[in-house]
């Protein structure tokens, strides 16, 4: 499937945005965190300044969440993971709401409560989770309502190749096969689990090889390319959209950035990082669109202010909103 | 006499695992992330450069397999201790846990041992929100077949992790993140203690006075122990004196050393920071209550826990549900005024 002029544009604005909104949030993470503010004796206090806890980011992952979600309308769900904001952003999360979450603000998604790995939009049925593996459950659940409604709908689960060791994955795709569910079960490969390299976690190359013991097509997307994606996925998508079932996609793609920021990363080879970024996925689509007439530079200005104005917009937000009150700690456990 | 040094808490642990794998060649480590880098929260710390891959394996992200295979080889006569970084991920498999690893023992008539060290993170204060700041040691000691062990300091930390490698039974090992002394999380000074260099064991099931006082006993475990001294030192300042007692253990559980502490004092808090429900706080507070034959109270039990709500992300949300110094101070400072009903008191 051809992506349209549209896609393009959007799919290149969209990663324009997520990159950075990954770039943003790496320094205002690091606001309160480094010495002297912190406790004498700490390199680091990840529990302190605006946006405290974990921080996983997704800088270079862009192609993933924009290749598959160039597809998808409102009514898909999508469900992410630990690392979700480009899944987020390009399922059309307001970036307002989801920024204020990791603040800790009460005009957050989940007022607060639920912070970076926890960021559910009902709206836009997002959802995401800390626990690896767990994205694959949920997006079953929410094509097989979509299958009992008689809705075209499908549902699209990412997760790490890490993830795709984790006994869920084995159950959901056999369940999703079985069931013939609209799922798109879309693997991120960023070789990376952790400290843990893909050669040491899993027995073969390619987790799309998996596929075929469940009956169902696996596709291999090699490049961290956004039309690649696309097009490697529009198959997938018909394929469920028409009942005919799932499909497993994995995608090799490069994650820029630490496990999580303020990992050290003592395990990966020095260049490593240097290398990967000479292939970066963003230059590359503004390459193509240049080159089919479909953008010139005044426009790639325009863009890249638009997405930055944005992302700027959402922080402000955040930081302007009140924190909730004390007590609210003690609401919501039950609807 | 053997040398010390002060280590903070991770360093201890990981010493301790280094004697024991050199003394012990069935001793090995599994777990995510516990080679190169170290354990996430520094529990393995060196450990693959002095024993090499063989015996420090890192595993793929599959806890069901690799907890169920600690079981396997410790019935096939290794010792496994097997690391889960977040306490909070044993959701996933549980079933491993306590349908197997807890059980097997008895089903077998006693006839079989399963010497598996199972260590893992516990504990909030950071803002890591509700899948990553858990306790969940109470769960874990509610169900029958594991040993529960949760230090609150470097020192206990060596002696009861050789202790438990040698145990012949499964053995939850569950520390305390922001008592770790690691470099990116702030720590209570406290758990960075004097360490001998040789190794030793600490019996499980001895809980320790760690401050003596005569008007109130403060019953607690973990990263909570720190904060209970602190808010003794702070009621001292007005003449209150707190007794703090640190369990160390679960189960096995030194009830003597409560209901010894709270005979002398009369007053009792029970500060935790794992939920409030069905947990540690009611454990203690029944011990009491079932012993109130022969302890005499002056005042009614108080618990300071996590109220049973998960935990919030935001940090005005989280500092509220767990408790704090200032909480335990002002715990202690109520009890002290609190009476007993008529007709019930000494
Ligand atoms: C059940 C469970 N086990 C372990 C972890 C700890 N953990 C967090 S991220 C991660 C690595 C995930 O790797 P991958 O799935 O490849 O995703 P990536 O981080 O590369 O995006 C691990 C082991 C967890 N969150 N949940």
């Amino acid at each position: 499937m051809q992506a349209s002029p549209e896609k393009l544009l959007w799919m290149y604005e969209t990663m324009v945005e997520i990159r950075n909104y990954e770039e943003t949030m790496a320094n205002v993470y690091l606001e309160g965190k480094l010495p002297p503010q912190i406790q004498k004796g700490l390199a680091f206090d990840i529990g302190s300044g605006p946006v405290p806890g974990e921080m996983h980011l997704a800088a270079g992952q862009e192609p993933v969440a924009v290749g598959v979600c160039a597809h998808l309308k409102k009514e898909d769900t999508v469900v992410g993971t630990h690392r979700p904001h480009h899944f987020a952003i390009a399922k059309g999360v307001p970036l307002d709401k989801m920024t204020a979450e990791m603040f800790g603000k009460v005009t957050g998604l989940g007022k607060g409560k639920g912070g970076h790995m926890h960021l559910f939009d009902p709206e836009h049925k997002f959802s995401c989770s800390g626990i690896i593996g767990a994205s694959l459950p949920p997006a079953c659940g929410a094509g097989l309502a979509a299958k009992k409604m008689g809705e075209d709908w499908v549902a699209v689960a990412f997760f790490g190749e890490g993830a795709a060791n984790q006994g869920s994955f084995h159950e959901s795709l056999n369940l999703a096969a079985l069931w013939r569910l609209p799922v798109i079960f879309v693997c991120e490969d960023n070789n990376w689990a952790i400290s843990v390299p893909k050669s040491n976690a899993t027995s073969i190359e390619w987790v799309a090889d998996r596929a075929s013991a469940y009956g169902i097509p696996g596709i291999k997307v090699a490049n961290n390319d956004a039309l690649e994606v696309y097009e490697a996925v529009a198959p997938a998508i018909e394929r469920a959209r028409l009942g005919e079932g799932p499909s497993l996609i994995e995608v090799k793609t490069d994650r820029y950035l630490g496990h999580f920021q303020g990992d050290p990363e003592v395990y990966r080879p020095k260049d490593e990082v240097s290398n990967l970024r000479k292939n970066d996925p963003i230059p590359k689509l503004a390459a193509l669109l240049k080159s089919r007439g479909l953008m010139t530079d005044a426009e790639e200005g325009v863009i890249v202010a638009r997405a930055k104005e944005r992302v700027a917009g959402a922080f402000a937000f955040a930081r302007q909103s009140a924190y909730p009150a004390a007590q609210d700690a003690l609401n919501d456990v039950f609807a | 006499m053997s040398t010390t040094r002060k280590l903070t808490m991770a360093q201890a642990i990981s010493e301790a695992m280094a004697q024991e794998m050199t003394r012990d060649p069935n001793v090995f480590v599994m777990g995510e992330d516990i080679g190169a880098y170290g354990g996430i929260f520094g529990a393995t710390g060196g450990l693959l450069d002095k024993f090499g891959p063989d015996r420090i394996m890192d595993t793929p992200i599959s806890e069901t397999a690799f907890i169920g295979t600690a079981t396997g080889a410790a019935a096939a006569g290794l010792r496994p201790i097997v690391e889960l970084m977040f306490v909070d991920f044993f959701g996933v498999c549980m079933d491993q846990i306590y349908n197997h690893l807890a059980k097997n023992t008895y089903m077998a008539g006693g006839n079989l041992k399963l010497p598996v060290v199972l260590t893992t993170a516990i504990g909030g204060g950071y803002n890591d929100a509700a899948q990553h700041s858990q306790c969940l040691y109470a769960t874990f000691a509610h169900m029958p077949g594991l040993k529960v062990v949760v230090p609150s300091n470097a020192y206990d930390a060596k002696g009861l992790m050789i202790q438990a490698i040698r145990d012949d039974n499964p053995v939850m090992f569950m520390y305390h993140k922001g008592i770790m002394g690691l470099p990116w999380m702030a720590y209570f000074e406290g758990s960075s203690n004097e360490v001998p260099e040789a190794g030793y064991t600490i019996p499980f099931g001895q809980a320790k006075v760690v401050r003596e006082g005569q008007d109130a006993t403060i019953v607690t475990i973990s990263q909570m122990v720190q904060k209970a001294l602190l808010a003794a030192d702070e009621l001292a300042r007005e003449g209150i004196n707190a007794e703090v007692i640190d369990l160390r253990t679960l189960v096995p559980l030194d009830r003597a050393a409560v209901l010894k502490s709270v005979a002398k004092t009369g007053r009792l808090l029970i500060a935790d920071e794992d939920y409030l429900g069905f947990g540690l706080t009611g454990e203690i507070s029944a011990t009491v209550a079932e012993n109130l034959d022969t302890v005499v109270l002056k005042a009614p039990i108080k618990r300071l826990a996590l109220p049973n709500v998960p935990i919030p992300y935001s940090r005005p949300l989280e500092q509220f549900v767990i408790p704090q110094v200032k909480g335990i101070v002002e715990a202690v400072q109520k009890l002290m005024q609190a009476r007993m009903a008529e007709g019930v008191a000494a």
